[in-house]
């Protein structure tokens, strides 16, 4: 290529000054000689192929490998390399010729090119037109495609400039390092990318479907990395919905290869993978899940990731053990994962999982190894797992496992909260034996600043598990729970942005505001904000959901023995009533007609003062129309009603 | 007698209540089966493809070509449950001992016993179950709807099946009503057993691609040379294999006169002048056909055969043409000859590879180097073989070999321990390239000994001879059968000789085929053998030994039962 240029292109000293400087050996001057050199290059196509001729590039590319080089000179020296590539097609084969592509791949300069084909939109189209000269640049040029990959903006940048029609062919290649790059490409460019994933599935290469074609990729005699990245291709499509959950593809061929790739016949980094991506492939899909968890015994085989590093291994070969220890992390959080999603619906295979051996007790360590991944892995495999009423009553509270959940929700980042809460509030549940031991382990003050969060789903989990706690409770942790809450934070949450929260603030008032003697003490120290929350609520734009348990919580203050009046004095409430049980929406007029018929309840003291003053609001004409409604509980719950007068 | 082994083959899978079964082209299930079982030989080992109606309990009943299986009653008590097995074993024998089940009501697995132990999901109405048994790491698994049961081997729900027994596919039923649909191989099956077996076909070969070959450096190397030294050594490539010896440093361990004298009396076999091969074998090893009179009688009756063929030289003379001008072979023994054929029943036999050999020999004797043949003494004239070779071969395509009669015969010698099936794979695979060679070989014989292909040449004179030779034979087979006993090979040998004299025209005729010059071959190797032998030489070179070794114990593995020759053939490393 040299002989060519030199040929047509005159070398003047200017430019042999410029290399000159790379040699100094003077850092500084060095660094000052690159910058130079870069601002000479801009835009001047013959300073660079004079560069080029005078062998610049070598020295560039030895100054950007150099682990003495500064990083400040390592990435002026890409920049210059990048630029010199911007120029005609001549410098850029020089540039592929002088084996630049290895070189950046590795190492941290790769960073810096990273960043300039989604920075600089003429480099991609370059690389594109790159990829037909050989089957090295097709192989380079898709390898920075897929490590450059990082955003689903990169995605779109590669897409729109034509990378599945131009990659596509090369899975046909002849050679096996082409076609691996291209099938690493194209699961860098699927995941999470719905567009990419639909443009995929009608993409034909040599008169057959894509999806056929990976599916190839999967036969078993085929190099282990290549089902494995092909299979990851699948599942991306699969689960960016262009190609269905029952498809015989995914069925059949893809859930199995995957399967495969958790045998302790693969390497451990297969394993990894391979498991991650299962977890992946059949975390919405309940039925891929029932056929994941018999095929080749999987639930069992994954019992075997918690045995790295093996004693074998400690005592026959310190590589290994080397080896076994980099991977043992990696290899139990793969499992929790998988463990999770396998469990994330069906009740059989949760109690096949916790049948596991010691899977308890593996869950339990690893709530709190050192390692955040694994720890946020084990607490979503217990998540999953927590969604059992059995588990929850039994392994769960055998294994004591809400001591160490409680121990990780003292100091974790954001996700891992996220998932130890709501598994808090799973064991929080009325019928579960752990709640007891919770509670006098003073969680309530930990929940309580989880809904002073940022996060919506760290305030809702708080105050889900609140309303959890709350549920049933007796007077001294509901007392707890309204003095370490705050009135003032329960009313900041009940206009909460997200509807989440408010929600389960509600329900946690409406657990509070349960049982007469409650009812009355509590409206008694704070009817007055509750009623005007209730009010705001009512009035306000909300969801069905939200105003059905608003008016639930009003039947509960009507409950009251004196908290009635709360109700009777306020007309304005009254109102409100009379306008939900004429409401178009059945639950809303059900919750409202249960609030009259406990306000007029006969056997209560003032019944039949209450009874008359609502008749005059014109409730008993509304009570005698819903008696004729046709859905049957509000036309039952208005007839009860009614028999208050008559009695 | 043991089954063949079938390396991992799919027993079946059955419906319950599934479709039912359509009747499907026989041919295609032979393929099917084929594929499925790639080392069995059905014609030794019947493989299972339906249901017995004679191994099955009153209750059960079969229908739709004994594929499927119904539950006609109770038994004594509502628990009793039925079975029915299939009319042959999976090749690879002991029923009551040791059998192998999957249970549908509980999805336990039953390993030689009655108690189960947890395994996989239950199955039932409608659910397709199939069950591998795989005998290169001898276990089994079972696969609901595609969906394969397999477990690590560690782990202790592994089904580990005893290599020997003959396993039978086995239904049992318990329902009144139930219906069983089996797929023998007669429909693809729902679990990709195709792609199981590639895995397995993948892992044998990057096996036996890593098997380590000698620790010391060289040591490999020097090995391969020493058996293509003593392989060119024995077929007496001289000159080939001099050049070889010198280039690679080794020494040959038989004088070079000696080699000269066995390639002289090859030549002679194998262009059908038996009579000189005999006198020049006399000649130089005198003791070697009087201690050997079984030799001494095959190549006796070889050279009854010539004669009838008009080739022998004494009935050549007597069709007054100089035996010299008449003489048109190559020059050199045809080099795949003696290889095809074993000395003397056992299992030498190297073919595939021969070919290769052969070709590589051909040209660089003929060509650049005639003259090292020249101090030969009464040797025939060379011509410039190649050259002949091509411009005959285009002008004559009369007489084309027999590649089945030729494998035929070559089946035939294979009593020695070898079974068919592996064979005929073996010389399939390469009679094609021999019978190519053959064609200019036979024509240039064509040619010039019998255009017209008469009795003896032609010569009335000859034919006298003839019958006066075989009278001698006839004598001779006599005194042989009084001194050394009945001899069947003899009888038969002579029979066959004889029987061409009952047809007008013995080239067409059913035992024509012993007209064939490749019939020169075994007698050829036979002889060179015998000579080597009395120099205590090895009688077969070291490189068929090998071969042939690698094909008998594929054969010895698929008798015992040992799977992973089904993914090994020789020929996938005979190029």
């Amino acid at each position: 290529a040299y002989c060519l240029l030199t040929s047509h292109i005159e070398v003047t000293a200017t430019s042999r000054h410029y290399v000159d400087r790379l040699f100094d050996p003077d850092p500084q001057k060095v660094l000052q000689g690159v910058i130079d050199m870069k601002n000479a290059v801009i835009g001047n196509n013959k300073q660079k192929a004079n560069l080029i001729v005078l062998g610049a590039v070598p020295r560039l590319l030895y100054l950007l490998q150099q682990g003495s080089s500064s990083s400040e000179l390592r990435a002026e020296c890409a920049v210059v390399l990048g630029s010199l590539a911007m120029g005609t097609e001549n410098n850029i084969k020089s540039l592929v010729d002088c084996h630049i592509i290895p070189a950046l791949l590795q190492g941290r300069c790769m960073l810096t090119v990273c960043v300039t084909p989604c920075q600089d939109p003429t480099v991609i189209p370059h690389l594109m037109s790159l990829l037909s000269r050989s089957q090295r640049t097709q192989e380079y040029i898709t390898q920075i495609f897929s490590h450059c990959c990082k955003t689903p903006e990169h995605q779109t940048v590669l897409f729109n400039h034509g990378a599945i029609q131009n990659i596509a062919p090369l899975l046909i290649s002849p050679s096996y390092k082409v076609r691996m790059q291209a099938l690493k490409c194209f699961s860098v460019l699927a995941y999470e990318n719905t567009q990419v994933s639909m443009t995929l599935v009608n993409v034909l290469v040599d008169e057959e479907l894509l999806s056929q074609v990976f599916v190839r990729m999967m036969q078993r005699d085929q190099p282990i990395d290549m089902q494995l990245t092909a299979a990851k291709c699948l599942t991306y499509m699969c689960r960016a919905g262009a190609i269905r959950t029952d498809d015989s593809c995914i069925v059949l061929k893809t859930l199995p290869c995957l399967v495969r790739m958790c045998s302790k016949e693969r390497l451990l980094e297969e394993r990894v993978e391979g498991a991650e991506t299962l977890a992946y492939l059949m975390e919405p899909d309940v039925e891929l899940q029932r056929i994941a968890s018999v095929t080749d015994h999987l639930v069992a085989m994954l019992a075997d990731y918690f045995k790295y590093p093996s004693s074998v291994s400690a005592i026959t070969d310190i590589k290994r053990l080397d080896h076994d220890l980099k991977h043992a992390h990696e290899l139990r959080q793969a499992a929790f994962k998988l463990y999770a999603s396998l469990g994330s619906n069906d009740e059989d295979i949760r109690k096949k999982i916790t049948e596991t051996e010691n899977m308890m007790d593996r869950i339990v360590s690893g709530l709190s190894e050192s390692s955040v991944k694994v720890r946020l892995a084990a607490v979503r495999c217990l998540h999953s797992l927590s969604r059992s009423v059995q588990q929850l009553r039994t392994s769960f509270h055998d294994h004591a496992v809400w001591k160490p959940l409680m121990k990780l929700l003292q100091n974790a980042p954001d996700e891992v909260l996220v998932m130890a809460s709501s598994t808090l509030c799973n064991l929080l549940l009325e019928f579960s034996p752990s709640k007891e031991p919770i509670l006098e382990s003073g969680v309530i003050e930990l929940l309580c600043s989880l809904t002073q969060s940022d996060s919506p789903a760290l305030r809702v989990n708080g105050i889900w598990a609140l309303m959890n706690m709350a549920f049933q409770a007796d007077q001294k942790v509901k007392g707890e729970i309204v003095r370490a809450l705050g009135t003032e934070q329960l009313f900041r949450l009940l206009s909460d942005p997200d509807s989440n929260v408010l929600m389960k603030t509600l329900g946690l008032l409406r657990n509070l505001l349960s049982t007469r003697p409650h009812i009355d003490q509590v409206m008694s120290s704070h009817g007055k904000q509750i009623m005007q929350a209730v009010t705001l609520i009512l009035e306000g734009e909300h969801s069905i959901e939200v105003k059905e348990q608003t008016l639930c919580i009003l039947a509960n203050i009507a409950d009251g023995n004196t908290a009635k009046e709360l109700i009777m004095t306020n007309d304005d409430i009254l109102q409100k009533i009379k306008y939900y049980m004429a409401h178009s929406n059945v639950k809303l007029q059900l919750a409202a007609t249960f609030c009259i018929s406990n306000l007029i309840w006969n056997e209560e003291d003032g019944s039949q003062e209450r009874q008359d003053k609502l008749r005059e609001l014109g409730f008993v004409d509304i009570l005698h129309k819903l008696t004729q409604a046709s859905d049957p509980n509000l036309c039952d719950r208005a007839k009860t009603a009614m028999q208050q007068y008559l009695a | 007698m043991s089954g063949q082994s079938s390396g991992c083959g799919f027993l079946m899978s059955v419906v319950v209540h599934g479709d039912s079964a359509l009747n499907e082209q026989e041919n295609e299930l032979n393929q099917q089966l084929r594929r499925l079982y790639p080392a069995v030989n059905e014609l030794e080992t019947p493989l299972p493809r339906s249901w017995s109606p004679k191994d099955k309990f009153s209750y059960i009943g079969l229908s739709q070509n004994n594929l499927r299986v119904h539950y006609k009653g109770h038994g004594k008590t509502p628990k009793d449950a039925a079975s029915v097995r299939a009319t042959h074993p999976i090749p690879a024998a002991c029923w009551d001992k040791h059998s192998y089940g999957y249970h549908g009501d509980d999805g336990h697995s039953f390993c030689s016993s009655g108690t189960g132990q947890p395994y996989g999901p239950t199955f039932t109405t409608g659910d397709v179950i199939g069950c591998c048994v795989n005998l290169i790491n001898n276990t089994c698994f079972y696969t609901k709807n595609g969906h394969s049961l397999v477990c690590d081997l560690t782990n202790h729900l592994s089904i580990f099946v005893c290599p020997q027994p003959n396993l039978y596919p086995t239904v049992g039923l318990q329902t009144p009503g139930e219906v069983v649909d089996a797929n023998f191989g007669q429909h693809p099956f729902v679990f990709d057993i195709e792609d199981y077996m590639r895995e397995w076909r993948t892992k044998i070969q990057a096996q036996i691609d890593r098997f380590p070959i000698g620790d010391r450096e060289g040591e490999w190397q020097s090995m391969i040379q020493k058996m293509v030294a003593s392989y060119l050594v024995h077929h007496s490539y001289c000159a080939t294999a001099e050049a070889f010896a010198k280039s690679t440093d080794q020494a040959v361990h038989e004088e070079l006169a000696s080699i000269k004298n066995r390639q002289k009396i090859q030549k002679l076999v194998l262009s059908g002048r038996m009579g000189e091969a005999i006198e020049t074998t006399q000649q130089l090893y005198p003791s070697l056909l009087e201690s050997n009179p079984n030799l001494l009688f095959m190549l006796k009756v070889r050279q009854f055969i010539e004669m009838v063929n008009g080739t022998d030289s004494e009935v050549r003379c007597l069709g007054g043409r100089s035996p010299k001008s008449q003489d048109s072979y190559t020059g050199s023994p045809r080099p795949f000859s003696s290889p095809r054929h074993k000395a003397s029943g056992s299992q030498a036999y190297l073919t595939g590879f021969d070919g290769g050999c052969c070709n590589g020999v051909m040209s660089s004797k003929a060509h650049p180097s005639p003259h090292s043949h020249k101090p030969c003494p009464p040797g025939p004239a060379l011509l410039a073989p190649a050259a002949e070779l091509s411009s005959l071969n285009g002008s004559h395509s009369l007489q084309q070999p027999n590649a089945s009669t030729d494998v035929d015969m070559e089946v035939d010698h294979f009593t020695n321990g070898v079974t068919e099936s592996s064979s005929n794979g073996f010389f399939n695979g390469t009679s094609k390239h021999g019978a190519q060679t053959e064609d200019c070989d036979t024509d240039m014989e064509v040619e010039s000994a019998q255009s017209k292909r008469q009795l003896c040449g032609g010569s009335q004179a000859a034919i006298e001879r003839m019958i006066h030779f075989g009278r001698e034979l006839q004598s001779m087979s006599e005194h042989l059968r009084r001194e050394c006993g009945k001899n069947s090979v003899n009888k038969k040998m002579l029979k066959d000789a004889f029987s061409l004299l009952a047809y007008s025209d013995p080239w067409t005729s059913p035992v024509g085929y012993q007209l064939d010059s490749i019939q020169r071959e075994p007698v050829c190797s036979t002889l060179n053998s015998a000579i080597l032998e009395t120099h205590n030489l090895p009688k077969q070179p070291p490189l068929a030994q090998a071969v042939g070794q690698a094909a008998q114990c594929l054969s010895i593995m698929a008798h015992s039962g040992s799977g992973s020759c089904a993914f090994a053939a020789v020929d996938d490393y005979l190029h």
